[in-house]
C-alpha cells in the first residue's frame, strides 16, 4: 500500500525536492560523521603503520613493525591476558548473577521496582567516585572489608595492591558495575514470555520449577541471553575507569588492560603509532565479538 | 495469575534473600557515606561501626568545597553533557527522519555508514582527534570535550528505527496539507519524537557524565574538568590519604545523577536498557 | 489461604460424595451409548481475586465422551473455572474430580488432563514433532533420561523414545500434520498451529480435554471448518471435553450440552435445543440467540391473564405480578391486528430479513425475523402495524428473571 502511495505523493511535489530535503536534513550528521568518526578512525588505522610520536619531527611508514613489536612486547601480552581474565570473570559473573536475581525478583510481585532500583544504582553512579569508594572499602589496613575479615580471624589480602588479587578485585567491581544493567535486560526478557507457556508446561507434566525453567524460561530467554552475553563482553573489554583510578595498571603491570595500555602508550609516552596498533587490536576484538553475535549464535536462538 | 495470591509469610524468604544481596550491593555507598562523616583517626582505626563517634561531616565536606571548585566541576559536567546532547539531537533527529521516511539517492550508502559506525567504539578515533585538537590549540576547552560526541550514529540509528514506526500516512497527510519537508520535521515529526528522545537523552547524559577516558585525554586543568576528573584531581592533589574528605567528594559528585535516578527511576531504567545497545 | 473443605475432613467427606454421585451417573442413561468410565466433576468451586468473587460455587459434570461447552460473556469466570480444572489455578473452595479420582490437591501435571490454549502456547524453540512429544517425554522419561545429550545414553531411553515417536506419528496423522513435523511453530499458519496444539493435547490420551477458546484466533471461514474437526477428534478420543467459548454459535453447534455462565455462576446446563427453546433464566434467553430475544414488560393480573400495556396476549401466568414476556424474533409476525407497533427499518440478510420495530405503548425495540419473500408486504418505515406471535413458544420470566409457568390459550398462533 505505502509503496503505491509514495510515488503519488512524490509526484505532487518534485521528487528532486525530496532528495534535496533529505540531503539537507542529513548534512550536519554526515559532516560530523566524517570529521569526528570516519576520518579519525581511518587515521588511526594509518597511524598504526607508522612510527609517529607526538613532538617528533616526522613519521615513517614502518609497515607491520608496530604489530611485530606487540608480539614481542611482554607488557602487551600481560595486558591482553589481563583483559581476557577480566572479561572471563565479569561476563559469567554478572550474567549468571543477573539471571538468578531476575528470576528471584520475577518469582513474586512484591518489591520489584525497589530491588530493580537498588541493583541498578551502580549503573548511574559516577564510576570514578565509586572506584574511590571501593578503594576505601578494599584498603588493606583501614578498609571495612579487611576489618570484617580481621574480626572473624580470616586472612586479610591486599586486594588492589597485590599482583595476585588485583585482577580478582577489579573483576568483582566489574561484576558489581554490570549486574544491574544485565538484570534489567533479563527482567524485560522474562516479562515478554507469554504466561500461557508456563500453564502449558504445567499441564504437559513439568512438575518442578526447574523443569519449567528448562522447558520454557531458558529457551525463551535465548535471544536476551545472547544479547546480554555479547554486550557484557564488549563492555568488559572496554574496562578503563577503574584501572585508571585504582591501580594505574599496577602493581608491577599486574592490572594492565588493553585500553589502559593504549592510553599510556599514546597519551603518557606519546607513542601514537604504537598506541594506534593497540587500538586496532582492541577494535578487532570488539568486531569479532559482534561477528560472533550476528553470525554464529544468532541462528541458534531465534526461532523463526 | 496465580502469582497474585502468594501470602507474605511464604514470600518472606525470597524477599529476605533479595534484601541481603541488595545490602551487599549497597555496601560501597553505605561505607562511602559513613566515612564521609568520620574524622581521619576514626577511619584509620578501621572500626566496623558505621556511625561516627565524633561527627566530622562538616569538616570533610567543608574541605572538599574549600580546596576544589566543586561548583565549577558540576557546572562543567552540565555544560559538557548538555552540549553533547544538544548537538546529538540536532544532528541525529533530522538524519534519522530522512533515513526513515524520505527517498533519495545514496540513502542506502548513508545507512550503511551508520551501521558501520555502530561497530566502532569511541576509543578508536581518540588518538587522531587528540592530535588534531592539540594542533589547533583546543586542548582544555569545552570544544574538545563536546565535539567528538556531536555525532552519535547510535542516535541516528535509534531515531531512524523510531520514525519508521510512525505511519507513512501521517507524513502524506502533512504533504497534502501543503507542508514542506522542513515544516514536516518541525511540526509533525518532532512532537512525536519525545519518547525516543527522552530515552536517548538519559542514556547520553549518564554515559557522558560518567565518562573518564576522553576528559582525561584532553583536559589537564581545573577550569574545564568534569566531575569524574574532579574526583581524580582531588584525590591526587589535595586528599592523598584523607579518605573522609575523598569520600565526601565522591558523595558530592555522585549525588546529582543518583538523585535524578531515584526521582525518575522508571524512565532511567527504560532509557538505559532500551537504548543500551551501545553502552 | 482459605480452603474448603478443611484438608483433614476433605479426603473422606468429598471422596464418598464423589463416589456415590459417580455411581448415580453410571446408572443414568448416557447419550449415544458411551460408557461412563471417566469424566470431569466440578463441585461447588469458589474463587475470588482479592475482594472480587469470580466463581460463586460452580458445580458441573462432564461425562466421559461428552462434549460440554461453557459459554458466557468475557469476564464471567469461565476461563478461571477451566484453569482450576486444569490445576493451573487453585480454587478457594470446592473440589475437582477427574476420572473418578479426587484431584483437588493434585498439580496440573498429575491430573491426566490436556489443554488447548487460546494462544496455542506452542514452545517456539521446539519443532512440531518435539512440541507434540513434550507431554509424553515429561511422563515416560525420568528427569535423568531427559537430560540433553547425556539422556539418550541411559538405559531405556531408546525404547521409550521409539514408543513416543510412534504415538507422535499417530497423533500427527490424525491431524494431517505429517509433512510439518520438522517445522518450527513460527513457520506455520494459524490453522496449522492450532492443529499442533490439538495434537499435543490428544497424543497422550488423557481422561479430560480442556479447550480455552481454541478458535478465537482463527479467521471466520477456518473457524467453521475447524469446529467440525474438533468435534470429530473429540469423538475419536472419547474423553470428557470441556470447551470454553464466548461464541454462542460455537457452543450450540459443537456441544452435547451447553453450560451458560454469567457473573461467576452457572445459569443453565442443557442440550443446545433446550438452551435455545426452553431457557430457565432471562439472562440465558437474552444471551443465546442472534438477534437477541425480544423482551416486553408485562403483567399477570389477578385473573391470571398476562397483559402487555393492558392488552391481553393470550397467555395465563401462574401467579399475579409483573413479568417479562420474551419472544424469539422468528416467532413474531406482522399482522392486521394484535400488539400495535411502529416499523423502523429493514435489514436484508440473504436467507432472511430483519424488521426493526418499536412497541408503541412502551417504546421497547423489537426485531422480527421474516422470510425474504415477505419483503413486499412489509409495513413501510414509520408506519403503524400490528404484531402477533405463537403463544406456545412465548416465554414468561418472573421479577427475579427466573422462568415462570405459562399456559397458552391454544397451541396455535393467537391473535390478540
Amino acid at each position: 500500500m505505502s509503496d503505491m502511495a509514495l510515488p503519488a505523493a512524490a509526484g505532487a511535489r518534485a521528487p528532486l525536492g525530496e532528495a534535496f530535503a533529505a540531503w539537507m536534513l542529513s548534512a550536519p550528521a554526515i559532516l560530523a560523521y566524517f570529521l569526528m568518526l570516519l576520518l579519525p578512525t581511518l587515521a588511526t588505522v594509518a597511524l598504526a603503520f607508522t612510527d609517529y610520536e607526538l613532538g617528533a619531527d616526522g613519521l615513517h611508514w614502518i609497515g607491520f613493525e608496530n604489530f611485530a613489536e606487540l608480539l614481542r612486547d611482554r607488557a602487551f601480552a600481560t595486558s591482553l591476558r589481563n583483559t581476557l581474565v577480566y572479561v572471563g570473570l565479569v561476563t559469567p559473573g554478572s550474567i549468571l548473577g543477573a539471571l538468578a536475581l531476575a528470576l528471584l525478583i520475577e518469582a513474586g510481585t512484591r518489591g520489584r521496582t525497589f530491588f530493580r532500583a537498588v541493583f541498578f544504582l551502580p549503573v548511574v553512579s559516577l564510576t570514578v567516585a565509586m572506584a574511590a569508594a571501593w578503594q576505601y572499602l578494599l584498603h588493606p589496613t583501614i578498609g571495612p572489608l579487611n576489618a570484617m575479615l580481621h574480626s572473624i580471624g580470616a586472612g586479610q589480602p591486599e586486594w588492589l595492591s597485590s599482583s595476585s588479587t588485583v585482577m580478582l578485585s577489579l573483576s568483582a567491581i566489574g561484576i558489581w558495575e554490570n549486574l544491574g544493567f544485565n538484570l534489567v535486560l533479563f527482567l524485560a526478557g522474562l516479562t515478554a514470555i507469554p504466561r500461557e507457556l508456563y500453564s502449558a508446561a504445567e499441564v504437559d507434566g513439568a512438575r518442578s520449577a526447574w523443569e519449567r525453567f528448562r522447558l520454557v524460561t531458558w529457551p525463551m530467554l535465548g535471544p536476551t541471553t545472547l544479547f546480554v552475553l555479547t554486550i557484557t563482553m564488549i563492555r568488559a573489554v572496554r574496562v578503563f575507569d577503574t584501572v585508571a583510578v585504582l591501580t594505574q595498571g599496577g602493581p608491577n603491570k599486574a592490572s594492565q588492560v588493553l585500553l589502559y595500555t593504549m592510553y599510556e602508550e599514546g597519551f603518557t609516552y606519546f607513542r601514537l603509532g604504537y598506541s594506534a596498533a593497540i587500538t586496532l587490536v582492541f577494535l578487532a576484538i570488539v568486531l569479532a565479538l559482534m561477528w560472533l553475535q550476528t553470525k554464529v549464535l544468532d541462528k541458534r536462538v531465534h526461532y523463526v | 495469575m496465580s502469582e497474585r495470591a502468594i501470602p507474605l509469610h511464604r514470600d518472606a524468604p525470597r524477599l529476605l534473600l533479595l534484601a541481603a544481596i541488595g545490602l551487599l550491593m549497597l555496601m560501597p555507598y553505605i561505607w562511602m557515606v559513613a566515612a564521609s562523616m568520620k574524622p581521619l583517626d576514626e577511619i584509620f582505626r578501621a572500626s566496623l561501626s558505621l556511625l561516627p563517634k565524633r561527627f566530622h561531616g562538616i569538616e570533610n565536606y567543608g574541605k572538599v568545597f574549600s580546596s576544589i571548585p566543586v561548583g565549577r566541576y558540576l557546572w562543567n559536567g552540565l555544560v559538557v553533557c548538555g552540549g553533547i546532547l544538544f548537538f546529538q539531537l540536532l544532528f541525529a533527529v533530522p538524519a534519522g527522519y530522512a533515513l526513515a521516511k524520505l527517498r533519495f539517492p545514496g540513502r542506502d550508502l548513508v545507512f550503511g555508514a551508520v551501521m558501520l559506525g555502530l561497530l566502532v567504539p569511541p576509543h578508536v578515533p581518540a588518538l587522531p582527534l587528540y592530535v588534531a585538537f592539540s594542533q589547533m590549540g583546543l586542548l582544555n576547552t569545552y570544544t574538545a570535550l563536546i565535539a567528538p560526541f556531536t555525532i552519535s550514529v547510535f542516535a541516528v540509528f535509534l531515531f531512524r528505527q523510531f520514525f519508521r514506526s510512525l505511519p507513512d500516512d501521517l507524513i502524506h497527510a502533512a504533504r497534502l496539507d501543503g507542508m514542506g519537508e522542513m515544516t514536516i520535521v518541525w511540526r509533525v515529526v518532532l512532537p512525536n519524537t519525545w519518547p525516543a528522545a527522552t530515552a536517548f537523552s538519559i542514556f547520553s547524559v549518564v554515559a557522558h557524565w560518567n565518562d573518564l577516558f576522553w576528559p582525561l585525554i584532553v583536559v589537564s586543568d581545573t577550569s574545564h574538568a568534569t566531575p569524574a576528573l574532579g574526583v581524580l584531581f582531588f584525590r591526587s592533589a589535595e586528599a592523598g590519604d584523607d579518605f573522609g574528605a575523598l569520600m565526601a567528594a565522591a558523595v558530592i559528585m555522585t549525588a546529582p545523577l543518583v538523585i535524578a535516578f531515584l526521582l525518575a527511576q522508571r524512565r532511567f531504567v527504560e532509557g538505559i536498557a532500551t537504548t543500551g545497545l551501545k553502552g | 489461604m482459605t480452603t474448603y473443605p478443611p484438608p483433614g475432613v476433605h479426603k473422606t467427606v468429598t471422596q464418598t460424595k464423589f463416589d456415590c454421585h459417580i455411581s448415580a451417573l453410571t446408572a443414568a442413561p448416557q447419550h449415544q451409548g458411551v460408557q461412563f468410565v471417566t469424566g470431569i466433576r466440578i463441585q461447588s468451586v469458589t474463587k475470588r481475586f482479592g475482594a472480587t468473587p469470580v466463581l460463586r460455587g460452580v458445580s458441573l459434570d462432564v461425562a466421559a465422551g461428552e462434549f460440554v461447552a461453557l459459554v458466557g460473556p468475557s469476564g464471567c469466570g469461565k476461563t478461571t473455572l477451566m484453569r482450576i480444572v486444569a490445576g493451573i489455578e487453585q480454587a478457594d473452595g470446592g473440589g475437582i474430580a477427574i476420572g473418578g479420582r479426587d484431584v483437588t490437591r493434585l498439580r496440573a501435571a498429575d491430573r491426566d488432563v490436556a489443554m488447548v490454549f487460546q494462544s496455542y502456547a506452542l514452545y517456539p524453540h521446539l519443532s512440531v514433532a518435539e512440541n507434540i512429544t513434550v507431554p509424553l517425554a515429561m511422563r515416560r522419561l525420568s528427569a535423568w533420561q531427559r537430560l540433553p545429550l547425556l539422556g539418550r545414553f541411559l538405559p531405556g531411553t531408546a525404547r521409550a523414545a521409539e514408543g513416543m515417536a510412534r504415538d507422535v506419528r499417530t497423533a500427527a496423522e490424525a491431524l494431517g500434520l505429517r509433512p510439518l513435523l520438522d517445522r518450527r511453530p513460527a513457520q506455520l499458519s494459524g490453522g496449522q498451529r492450532q492443529r499442533v496444539a490439538l495434537a499435543r493435547a490428544i497424543v497422550r490420551r488423557p481422561s479430560a480435554f480442556l479447550m480455552d477458546e481454541p478458535l478465537s484466533n482463527l479467521d471466520a471461514s477456518l473457524r467453521v471448518q475447524t469446529r467440525r474437526e474438533i468435534v470429530e477428534i473429540h469423538r475419536l478420543a472419547g474423553a470428557a471435553t470441556l470447551y470454553v467459548t464466548h461464541d454462542q454459535s460455537e457452543a450450540l453447534t459443537m456441544a452435547d450440552r451447553v453450560a451458560v455462565m454469567q457473573g461467576g455462576e452457572l445459569l443453565q446446563v442443557a442440550t443446545p435445543e433446550a438452551i435455545y427453546a426452553d431457557p430457565v433464566d432471562l439472562r440465558v434467553a437474552t444471551f443465546i440467540g442472534s438477534p437477541r430475544i425480544n423482551t416486553l414488560p408485562a403483567e399477570t393480573g389477578a385473573d391470571g391473564m398476562v397483559r402487555v400495556a393492558g392488552h391481553p396476549v393470550g397467555l395465563w401466568g401462574a401467579s399475579p405480578g409483573p413479568v417479562t414476556l420474551a419472544i424469539r424474533p422468528e416467532d413474531l409476525l406482522p399482522a392486521g391486528h394484535g400488539l400495535p407497533a411502529l416499523a423502523e427499518a429493514v435489514e436484508f440478510l440473504g436467507e432472511s430479513l430483519l424488521l426493526h420495530a418499536r412497541h408503541e405503548a412502551t417504546g421497547t425495540p423489537l426485531v422480527l425475523r421474516l422470510p425474504p419473500e415477505a419483503r413486499p408486504d412489509l409495513p413501510a418505515s414509520g408506519s403503524h402495524f400490528h404484531l402477533q406471535f405463537d403463544t406456545s413458544r412465548a416465554l414468561l420470566f418472573g421479577a427475579g428473571g427466573k422462568r415462570v409457568g405459562a399456559t397458552a390459550l391454544s397451541g396455535e398462533a393467537v391473535l390478540v
